[in-house]
């Protein structure tokens, strides 16, 4: 990849958005808004794959990330319907000390990114340009890399996959009657009477959405 | 030399999404934080993998959007079985095992 002015003003538009819209997902005060936010600045990183040369990666960043995951968090949104719920405070004790050590964090960050040394010859890896396009572009280098040396790994997330699959169905399954009185705690417990006569109130409709 | 100014770009999400996950009560919105500061880690992998002519950054992030995706599931699975019992998202207020 050369370093042209096509490249650098879209490097230089994607990164702007991406970073604003990473920010304007914090200080949105609706869930859903921040979940588009974060949609945004998805789109915006598979750009930046794009720029990178990694077309695949940025495919999959759409079809998982916006595809999936975001319609995940939304569907979850909407079964627990925010607008019953209190809503979140503007300030608490935490944002004195979170935003100073975020800033930090960001200060740090940029400070070791802008101070990366040159790359030498010695340390690049296998897989140069033409090499790249010998294979006949960067999926089939991915495949390459991901099918020979990375084989076990990739067995391994599909375990991983299967594990959460299963976590999730077990963890959101409706428990039933009478497995509910293993546990009396979590019936009552020590919830607020506030909470408790909204879990009261909350009870029929999470019901009907279980059917 | 462009590698500088994703590393920039990675940081920076990375940051952001630590400081949502500080600052943010809602528990969702905590669970997206924590996908930003993956993109971050992504953008940066990505970033590497490009500039050092190596595969194994751009096969990271593969298994990286595998991670993150099991991650939500079980997330959010977590939260809609503790919305069954107490109604809340605002994570302050689930604070049953805090003594």
């Amino acid at each position: 990849m050369a370093d042209n002015l096509e490249t650098t003003v879209a490097f230089w538009y994607l990164a702007i958005a991406a970073v604003g819209a990473g920010a304007l997902m914090l200080v949105a005060r609706n869930p859903v808004h921040s979940a588009i936010s974060l949609v945004i600045v998805i789109f915006h990183v598979a750009g930046l794959f794009v720029i990178l040369g990694a077309g695949f990666l940025a495919v999959a960043q759409i079809a998982i990330y916006a595809g999936a995951i975001v319609v995940l968090f939304l569907f979850t949104l909407m079964m627990l319907d925010m607008r019953r719920l209190p809503e979140e405070r503007v300030t608490h004790r935490q944002i004195w000390l979170g935003i100073p050590l975020g800033i930090l964090l960001a200060v740090e960050g940029v400070v070791v990114s802008i101070g990366t040394p040159e790359i030498s010859e010695s340390i690049k890896g296998a897989f140069p340009p033409a090499t790249v396009s010998d294979l006949g572009g960067s999926t089939q280098a991915l495949a390459v890399a991901l099918f020979n040396e990375f084989t076990l790994p990739f067995l391994g997330a599909s375990v991983l996959l299967t594990a959460a699959t299963i976590g999730a169905i077990v963890l959101a399954r409706r428990v039933e009657a009478h497995e509910q009185a293993d546990f009396p705690q979590a019936a009552s417990g020590s919830a607020t009477n506030d909470t408790a006569a909204q879990a009261d109130a909350a009870e029929p409709v999470l019901e009907e959405s279980a059917r | 030399m462009m590698l500088n100014g994703f590393l920039v770009v990675g940081a920076l999400l990375f940051a952001l999404g630590a400081t949502g996950v500080l600052i943010r009560r809602n528990a969702i919105v905590m669970l997206m934080c924590i996908e930003l500061m993956l993109q971050g880690a992504n953008v940066t992998l990505a970033a590497f993998s490009r500039y050092l002519d190596d595969q194994a950054g751009f096969v990271l992030v593969v298994f990286s959007l595998t991670v993150a995706a099991a991650e939500v599931a079980i997330g959010l699975a977590i939260l809609v079985a503790l919305s069954r019992v107490y109604p809340v998202v605002n994570v302050d207020q689930l604070d049953s095992l805090s003594g």
